[in-house]
């Protein structure tokens, strides 16, 4: 009943009616590109206030409380606070690279969500490469990371960007590896294909099959994702704040609100390729709109995410590179030897 | 710009090194984790540290040549700025060291008292220590429950004395004001609370395996340099020696008390946090025993408002929480000081940094950083 893939549908039988086709093209990818980039602005503002509350339950304080009730309006009044803000560059830093950095950060946070599928019908565009190209996209970052560190011509932030460079390319291969399980077993890369393998009941979702890759899938994501234990380009304690320490205002606002981006999205393949997609666990559920199944899972496993954060120390440089090289690489490789095998014998 | 071919750095392959540049950073006077005004110069190479310079005198407010110009009793507001996250230490060591030189004899209740607000200030001034530790590791929330408890000693001062932080309590031969009503069963409540939470930090951080990975063997500080550099405090005893003023040259009424001296075995970083973890315990015990045998009576000897100690000089230590406080006062007979020299344990202890923190890589340095628990204003004075 409101499921929105109808009214998505309606909106767009409307428009077709009166427009040509070469019009409609452009008309629906404005469209499309407006209504993600508001959800993801929307869902970014909401997950930096939840983090606010979330990390005050843990520490026994109450978090922003003063704009609006429970503070919900916390992060909107932050917004309008950093976009007044002075746009600083620093004299001796490299002007382009530098104005460019965060852009690159937030278009790539952005890009990915072409193929996340966040319910029945509800994708940008289904490519029969999904994954891959989520992977593939969300990997930029880093070059966006390096940028900023070395752009801002300051040795604490070139420290912050030469750690999250060696950070991501290490887990990048772990964390490539152990999606594959979950791809041989849906014998798809589309993100589609994928969720629709996993229907029925909860039984049917892949983390049962592959629960040493969704376990090495989530410790990489995190180190992905840079949040503790895993946050050490930004490391506040030794770097101040790693690669964004020259940028204030809008850009600031950019690398953070492209953290929390990238936080959702790496939730949001973890739900799609072990968690069953937008698909309720049960089939008497299914009243409940896939989108919401969807977008509750998410939010779970980022209260996880944040859980972790609010919990745990910080690794050393060293230490994360060992952990990726020696422990996380090893073990997704015997996955997929174990999964292949499994997949042979069983099917 | 044309290059000349012998300068160009041939690729690895070529049979020579890359060529690598150290580099200078400078951490601080503004940093999170110099726990105040310090600046560490760094020469490292990467991220591995070459050399470690610290710098210091940001904090300079010659409190030592204040002391010449004021009163025995005036220098007391004075003590409480030194050492500003454990002042009733402070105090107490001022007021030892007068004390000695004068020959006072200081009521039970007095001294009783004083061991009672000097240890809840190290328990105060250790859950400072465990708070900063904990963020320099990264971990943010053990500092809020540390700073949680510290609360309920601060509104255990502020009941007894009115001030928060710097408490201006103790006086010459004696203790200026008695405790109020209620502060005894309110204090023992307070150390039937503390242990288990004392646990409860444990359970978030002892074992973890990303704390041990963080603070085991790292910065280690073998007992012989310990001893040259004149280490003394938790670091100390996190080496291995069993020293303690308040066990070896008991003050006040520490011999009448029954409580262990905490030790390490390598001298690392964990050890370092653990000795605190334990001396905490070990405090509530000595503030427990204490309020069971408070006796009754004077809290303050009678002292002339122009005080005048004998003309001589006096050498007198206290174990503060940060090592041993020590004060050496030269007396002319007059109501001043002729001269004073406070030895802190944090300017000793800092100086060690560079013997530990070399070799090992920066984010090793904000760790043993956090566990000398330096405090600047007591560096500079």
């Amino acid at each position: 009943m409101f499921e929105l893939e109808g009214i998505f549908n309606a909106v767009g039988d409307f428009l077709a009616s009166f427009l040509g086709s070469p019009l409609l093209q452009i008309v629906s990818v404005i469209a499309v590109g407006t209504v993600v980039a508001g959800f993801l602005a929307v869902l970014a503002l909401f997950l930096v206030w939840w983090e606010r509350k979330l990390s005050a339950d843990f520490q026994v304080r109450m978090g922003p409380m003063r704009t609006g009730p429970h503070g919900v309006l916390q992060t909107i009044a932050d917004a309008i606070k950093l976009l007044q803000k002075e746009d600083i560059i620093p004299l001796t830093a490299d002007r382009k690279v530098f104005f460019w950095a965060p852009v690159v950060c937030f278009v790539t946070a952005f890009m990915a969500y072409i193929c996340i599928p966040f319910g029945k019908g509800l994708i940008v565009r289904d490519l029969n490469i999904g994954i891959l190209y989520i992977v593939a996209i969300t990997t930029f970052t880093v070059i966006s990371l390096l940028m900023a560190g070395w752009a801002s011509n300051n040795k604490y932030s070139l420290l912050g960007g030469m750690r999250s460079a060696a950070q991501i390319v290490s887990y990048e291969v772990p964390l490539s590896l152990s999606l594959l399980g979950a791809v041989m077993l849906a014998q798809s890369l589309s993100m589609v294909t994928i969720v629709q393998g996993q229907s029925e009941s909860f039984l049917h979702w892949y983390i049962w099959r592959q629960p040493l890759g969704f376990l090495l899938y989530i410790v990489a994501a995190t180190a992905e994702v840079n949040r503790t234990p895993f946050d050490i380009p930004e490391a506040e304690q030794e770097l101040v704040a790693g690669f964004n320490i020259e940028y204030s205002g809008m850009k600031f606002a950019m690398f953070f609100l492209a953290e929390f981006v990238n936080m959702f999205t790496v939730c949001a393949i973890a739900v799609t390729l072990f968690l069953g997609g937008w698909n309720p666990p049960f089939e008497f559920l299914s009243f409940i709109p896939s989108w919401i199944w969807f977008l509750g899972k998410c939010l779970f496993l980022i209260f996880v995410l944040m859980w972790f954060r609010w919990t745990y120390p910080r690794l050393r440089v060293d230490q994360l590179m060992a952990f990726a090289w020696k422990f996380l690489l090893p073990l997704a490789f015997l996955n997929i030897i174990a999964s292949g095998f499994l997949i042979y014998l069983f099917e | 710009m044309v290059v000349n071919p012998s300068d160009r750095v041939e690729p690895a392959s070529g049979g020579r090194e890359l060529e690598t540049q150290e580099f200078v950073v400078n951490m601080g006077p503004q940093h999170p984790s110099t726990h105040g005004v310090c600046r560490l110069i760094l020469t490292m190479d990467g991220e591995v540290l070459k050399k470690i310079v610290p710098d210091i005198g940001f904090l300079h407010r010659s409190i030592e040549k204040i002391a010449e110009n004021r009163t025995y009793h005036q220098f007391m507001i004075y003590t409480d700025r030194i050492d500003y996250v454990a002042s009733m230490n402070a105090n107490h060591a001022w007021c030892v060291a007068v004390e000695k030189l004068a020959a006072i004899e200081v009521p039970e209740r007095a001294e009783y008292l004083r061991v009672i607000m000097a240890e809840l200030n190290r328990i105060a001034s250790h859950l400072v220590f465990l708070a900063s530790f904990s963020i320099d590791l990264g971990a943010v929330t053990p500092f809020l429950y540390a700073f949680r408890e510290r609360e309920r000693i601060v509104d255990l001062f502020e009941m007894t004395c009115g001030q928060r932080l710097t408490y201006n309590y103790m006086r010459i031969g004696g203790v200026s004001r008695d405790v109020p009503k209620g502060f005894v069963s309110e204090t023992k409540k307070f150390c039937k609370y503390l242990y288990p939470r004392v646990d409860e930090y444990e359970a978030i951080l002892t074992e973890n395996p990303i704390f041990l990975g963080r603070t085991k063997g790292i910065g280690i500080l073998d007992l012989p340099t310990a001893i040259g550099y004149s280490v003394s405090g938790p670091p100390l005893r996190g080496s291995g020696l069993k020293w303690d003023i308040r066990k070896d040259e008991p003050y006040s009424a520490y011999e009448k008390f029954d409580f262990d001296i905490p030790t390490g075995l390598n001298g690392d970083t964990w050890d370092r946090y653990k000795v605190r973890i334990e001396e905490m315990r070990q405090s509530a015990r000595i503030v427990e025993q204490a309020l069971d045998g408070l006796p009754e009576g004077e809290i303050k000897a009678k002292i002339p408002a122009r005080f005048r100690p004998p003309e001589g000089e006096v050498f007198a230590r206290i174990e503060a929480p940060r090592g041993e406080m020590a004060y050496f006062i030269v007396s002319d007979g007059s109501t001043k000081p002729y001269r004073v020299k406070i030895r802190t344990a944090s300017f000793c202890n800092l100086q060690a940094l560079p013997v530990m923190g070399e070799g090992f890589k920066i984010a090793d340095l904000v760790a043993i950083f956090g566990s000398l628990d330096i405090i600047l204003p007591e560096v500079d004075r």
